[in-house]
């Protein structure tokens, strides 16, 4: 067995840096057309945020898998400390806020809790008895654990983090075993309070729904961003306009074409075979993060993988159908595409974290069947 | 099962973490298959987006990249039967604001205001439709600037962002008032016509349409087809670069018969009178001028005229806005003379035959007074016509009725509706016993009969009208009035004896150049006769008492109270070429010169021998103030002082002078001063009868 290891560990990441480095050299070309045909301001300040980022993951890949599982509770602690903090920041300085300035960088304590959150409802699984997991106990403290970060950042207001921290947070409970009645029975109570949470938005987060429904009842205002995304990606049909051709970003009429709607820059220059591409890396990406999760034997560390590859799934899929007019205007960036350090640096936390599971996974317990 | 190998627990709990490790894999299967769905669905999505819907998104796409601005069609021109152009275009700088682009307005629009000098009720109307703007489309500022304006503009763009200062064609016309009611005018489309078409041509600034006159009657005629500018545009509206551009295409010119010449004499000879001339060409029915006067500049109808103007106008009493020609209606009075005697004629009369005229005749209880107080003694029809006398035609016509008469009326063009490219024109009426009958509901009488025979009573006619008359009489034939070129034609005969249109005829010879009653339109050209038939159309009834006290002259008459002053005729009046007509509403003969027997003879001397005509005019013209576009800047002037306002100014007229002046035909002043010889003395007219009391010459019906 051990002299299997080391190969496994040879071959292994080599693929997985050969495919993150393609997707990130990929957004980078995007961010080059974006900029109108210039390395700055984006495309290489991302190429270098990669590289440090890829230095990051190797680092975490070699830490000890216990220091992760022993400080995943101080680190959440820490977390809601700081999202509560952020609010108050927020009150006194009489508006929202969703960071807190560290002098050096702005620290977005919302965005690592979308990691820690996973980290953290893992952690409870593997502490709460094998034989509770069908009982009442499983249920509140983890619904507690998820609740109080999502209200918080639901209170910034951030509608599309606080969705992304909860959905990571239940997938771990799914995955955790808890009876599938409850979901089914939450998904359609849930279904049942539409209306009833509806009525909890903000204004401009009501509207963002509303227009997203309906993107040319408001063609100037938030309906805007959805009808010229699609415009950009359907104008682009299978080949695209070719590199640096696309008129929708060059002539600003894509609004974020540089963030958030960076797919759609990327789809009118490159077409559907872009977009295929884009997707399918994704994909692979995704499906590494499951397979490491599957092979893995720990509780803890299986649900973390998954949990992860589940949050850098929803990042892509959120995204994707945001852009493409599936889903309303939530803010939720494209991983390794969008230019941007906070999502890159959580997307790489993942892929570090599940890169160090894949290597620890024999220290913690051997395959099963 | 290598768990249970390694790590040996309860048989319950080995189950229990096995089951929890066959969930998770099934689950973590479930998951990973969903994810794989919503990939599909992602891939499907955008599949149908950019293949299945590509054309639309591509073409929303170009509609974003690519910004459309209409260049408004040049208009056709319209020229006169000789090419001389009656409206054109000329070269217009004009400055626009685009909306969108428009940062800082109340900077901006202070700029402007100072740079071209807007005055305040002109920055209300800006603002007023920036408000309402919506995006691309530019709202004008300012046009017909001078270049020095536009400069000034055009060197501050960086400054002055959403200015957009443009170089475009309004419509000119040479000459001014005296083609004002017969070409109308452009203005800009109404809210109305663009809420109907929609077209955005019509709210393109710098686009006008036809409001009034041949303007708008052929309009679609004269409006070209719009052209484009196309530029690539950022969404901030930032122009990238200018793609191709598809040009205008002019609208087609479109020839008429007016001759430019006449039409502007008649224009300036109608003077100071209330009045219209019209001109027929008696071998085709061109119209060759339709002057009525006084008029409007539709050069400053065009610009959009101020609301000072346009007041002043419809306070005259002259009535300048009416188009006289089509739209004014009068009694005929003796005019219908010639008409009624080749009635007689027709129904067997003898021309030869003779009736005492002792100054007035009994009909019925009423006394009907000859014009001439003492009578005319024995007339026959030939003297009655030259002498306009009307008991003759009070007893003669008497004895044939009414309806032989009407019909001649209406074979001669009374009452006749012609289809003219006019928005509106008036029918006039012709009486007979069955119109009275369903009109009043009552019979005809004699003395209606008598009434009508000197064109008074029910009998209404326009000018244009009366001419057709002219012609008919002149050339025996159903000539119809036209002003568009190359559509005359003879028109057949009308079952008229040609010996009795020569009886008539001859008459008419002699109203002019015999001891008639309309010698004032005798003309001074070698071997040219004119024969004519004056008339005075009454607008009062004079009392016996009056009657018997003196008729009250018309120079003490309040202006409304004045007898039209009529004259109908043709020449040469042997071989008939051109037929008159010329109204003067209200002209009560008070001046021999600005009468209408010697307006249509000058008209009709400007045919033979421009240069003569033109020698008289610009004599006598100078006693009434100048030309008629003169005059109507003098009375603006007056007028706004009238108002408490500053005339405008010698400055302001110089400048407007100088804009119009770069690239463009002289101003219409100009243009009316041909040859320029300012020190040629104003001679007195030789072709009049020297010294001959006016109103003495002029019949008067009396009643």
């Amino acid at each position: 067995m051990r002299e299997v290891v080391p190969e496994s560990i040879a071959r292994l990441p080599w693929k997985l840096y050969g495919l993150l480095t393609s997707i990130a050299l990929f957004g980078a070309t995007v961010l080059y057309s974006a900029a109108g045909g210039h390395l700055m301001p984006w495309a290489g300040m991302q190429l270098a945020r990669f590289c440090v980022f890829m230095v990051m993951v190797e680092i975490i890949s070699r830490l000890p898998l216990k220091l992760i599982r022993d400080f995943t509770f101080p680190v959440y602690g820490a977390l809601l400390l700081a999202l509560i903090l952020v609010e108050l920041i927020g009150a006194v300085a009489g508006g929202s806020q969703r960071w807190i300035n560290l002098g050096f960088m702005q620290f977005q304590p919302s965005e690592l809790m979308k990691v820690a959150i996973v980290l953290t409802v893992a952690r409870f699984y593997s502490l709460l008895p094998i034989g509770q997991i069908r009982t009442v106990n499983a249920i509140w403290p983890a619904l507690g654990l998820i609740g109080l970060p999502a209200a918080l950042v639901l209170l910034q207001p951030d509608l599309g983090t606080a969705m992304m921290i909860a959905a990571g947070g239940v997938v771990v409970m799914f995955l955790a075993g808890l009876p599938l009645r409850l979901f089914i029975g939450t998904a359609a109570a849930g279904a049942a309070l539409v209306p009833i949470a509806f009525s909890f938005l903000h204004d401009y987060q009501k509207n963002r729904i509303l227009i997203f429904l309906d993107p040319e009842s408001d063609p100037l205002g938030t309906g805007y961003h959805i009808s010229q995304s699609k415009i950009a990606i359907g104008s682009g049909g299978t080949m695209g306009k070719g590199f640096l051709m696309g008129t929708q970003s060059h002539l600003d009429y894509l609004p974020e074409g540089h963030t958030d709607f960076v797919f759609a820059t990327m789809a009118e220059e490159w077409g559907m075979l872009g977009g295929v591409g884009i997707i399918c890396a994704m994909f692979l990406l995704i499906r590494w993060g499951m397979r490491v999760a599957q092979r893995t034997e720990d509780r803890y560390a299986r649900l973390v993988a998954a949990g992860l590859a589940a949050t850098i799934f929803f990042y892509v899929a959120i995204n994707l159908m945001m852009v493409m007019g599936l889903a309303p205007v939530v803010g939720i960036p494209l991983p390794f595409m969008s230019y941007g350090g906070s999502s890159m640096l959580t997307v790489m936390l993942c892929v570090g974290i599940i890169r160090n599971i894949d290597r620890n996974r024999d220290k913690l317990g051997g395959r099963w069947g | 099962m290598k768990i249970l190998n390694k790590r040996p627990r309860g048989p319950k709990k080995l189950v229990t973490e096995a089951s929890q490790t066959f969930a998770f894999s099934r689950r973590a299967f479930f998951l990973g298959s969903a994810q794989l769905g919503v990939g599909g669905l992602l891939i499907a999505r955008m599949g149908w987006i950019a293949i299945a819907e590509n054309e639309k998104y591509r073409l929303l796409s170009e509609s974003n990249r690519v910004n459309l601005t209409i260049i408004p069609p040049r208009r056709g021109w319209l020229i006169d039967r000789g090419g001389k152009p009656l409206a054109s275009n000329r070269t217009d700088f004009r400055v626009d604001i685009i909306p969108d682009r428009l940062q800082d307005r109340e900077r901006v629009m202070a700029e402007l205001t100072s740079l071209l000098q807007l005055d305040a009720n002109v920055v209300e109307r800006i603002n007023e439709d920036l408000e309402k703007a919506a995006g691309f489309q530019p709202v004008q500022v300012a046009d017909d600037l001078s270049y020095e304006q536009f400069a000034a503009v055009s060197i501050r763009l960086a400054d002055l962002p959403g200015v957009a200062p443009a170089q475009g064609y309004s419509r000119f016309y040479p000459a001014g008032p005296s083609v004002g009611h017969l070409i109308g005018y452009v203005g800009v489309a109404s809210a109305e016509e663009y809420q109907k078409s929609k077209d955005p041509l019509l709210i393109t600034p710098g686009y006008k349409t036809g409001k009034d006159g041949l303007e708008k009657s052929l309009d679609k005629q004269l409006t070209g087809k719009p052209g484009a500018r196309r530029a690539e545009v950022t969404a901030h509206g930032r122009i990238v670069r200018d793609l191709e551009t598809r040009p205008d295409v002019p609208g087609n010119p479109v020839r008429l018969t007016i001759d430019a010449g006449l039409q502007e004499y008649a224009g300036r000879r109608l003077g100071t009178q209330s009045g219209s001339v019209v001109v027929i060409d008696c071998r085709s029915g061109d119209v060759l001028a339709s002057a009525s006067m006084p008029s409007f500049d539709p050069n400053s109808f065009s610009d959009g005229i101020s609301h000072l103007e346009y007041e002043m106008l419809s306070q005259d009493e002259h009535l300048p806005l009416r188009n006289k020609t089509l739209q004014g209606l009068y009694p005929p009075g003796s005019t219908v003379k010639p008409m009624v005697g080749l009635a007689l004629l027709g129904q067997g009369i003898d021309p030869e035959q003779t009736v005492g005229c002792s100054g007035s005749i009994r009909v019925g209880n009423a006394i009907f007074h000859c014009w001439k107080r003492g009578g005319h003694g024995g007339v026959n029809l030939h003297r009655a016509i030259e002498q306009s006398c009307d008991v003759y035609f009070y007893v003669m016509a008497q004895r044939i009725g009414m309806d032989p008469i009407a019909a001649t009326a209406r074979k001669l063009g009374m009452g006749e509706r012609f289809a003219l490219p006019f928005p509106s024109q008036s029918y006039g009426t012709v009486p007979d016993t069955a119109w009275k009958l369903r009109k009043y509901g009552k019979k005809w009488e004699s003395y209606d009969t008598v009434n009508a025979t000197i064109g008074q009573g029910y009998m209404l006619v326009n000018p244009t009208q009366l001419a057709v008359m002219a012609s008919r009489i002149a050339s025996g034939r159903r000539l119809v009035p036209h002003y568009l070129a190359g559509r005359g034609h003879g028109g057949e005969p009308l079952d008229i004896a040609p010996e009795h249109l020569a009886l008539v005829h001859d008459a008419m010879r002699d109203v002019v150049n015999g001891n008639g009653t309309g010698r004032a339109a005798r003309i001074n050209v070698p071997d040219i006769l004119v024969a004519g038939k004056t008339g005075t159309a009454q607008v009062r009834r004079i009392t016996m008492a009056e009657r018997a006290g003196g008729v009250r002259g018309n120079a003490s008459l309040p202006f409304k109270l004045r007898d039209h002053a009529l004259f109908q005729g043709f020449v040469p009046h042997d071989n008939p070429r051109y037929a008159i007509s010329v109204v003067l509403e209200h002209g009560g003969h008070v001046s021999y010169v600005q009468d209408s027997p010697m307006i249509a003879g000058d008209c009709l001397t400007y045919l033979y021998d421009p240069a003569k005509a033109l020698e008289k005019l610009d004599g006598i013209e100078k006693e009434w103030g100048g030309t008629p576009q003169e005059r109507l800047e003098r009375q603006l002037n007056e007028y706004r002082i009238a108002k408490g306002l500053a005339p405008v100014s010698d400055e302001s007229n110089a400048a407007n002078a100088a804009g119009g002046n770069v690239a463009a035909p002289p101003p219409p002043a100009e243009v009316e001063q041909p040859g320029g010889e300012p020190e040629a003395a104003p001679e007195p007219p030789t072709a009049a009868p020297p010294a001959a009391p006016a109103p003495v010459t002029v019949p008067e019906a009396p009643r």
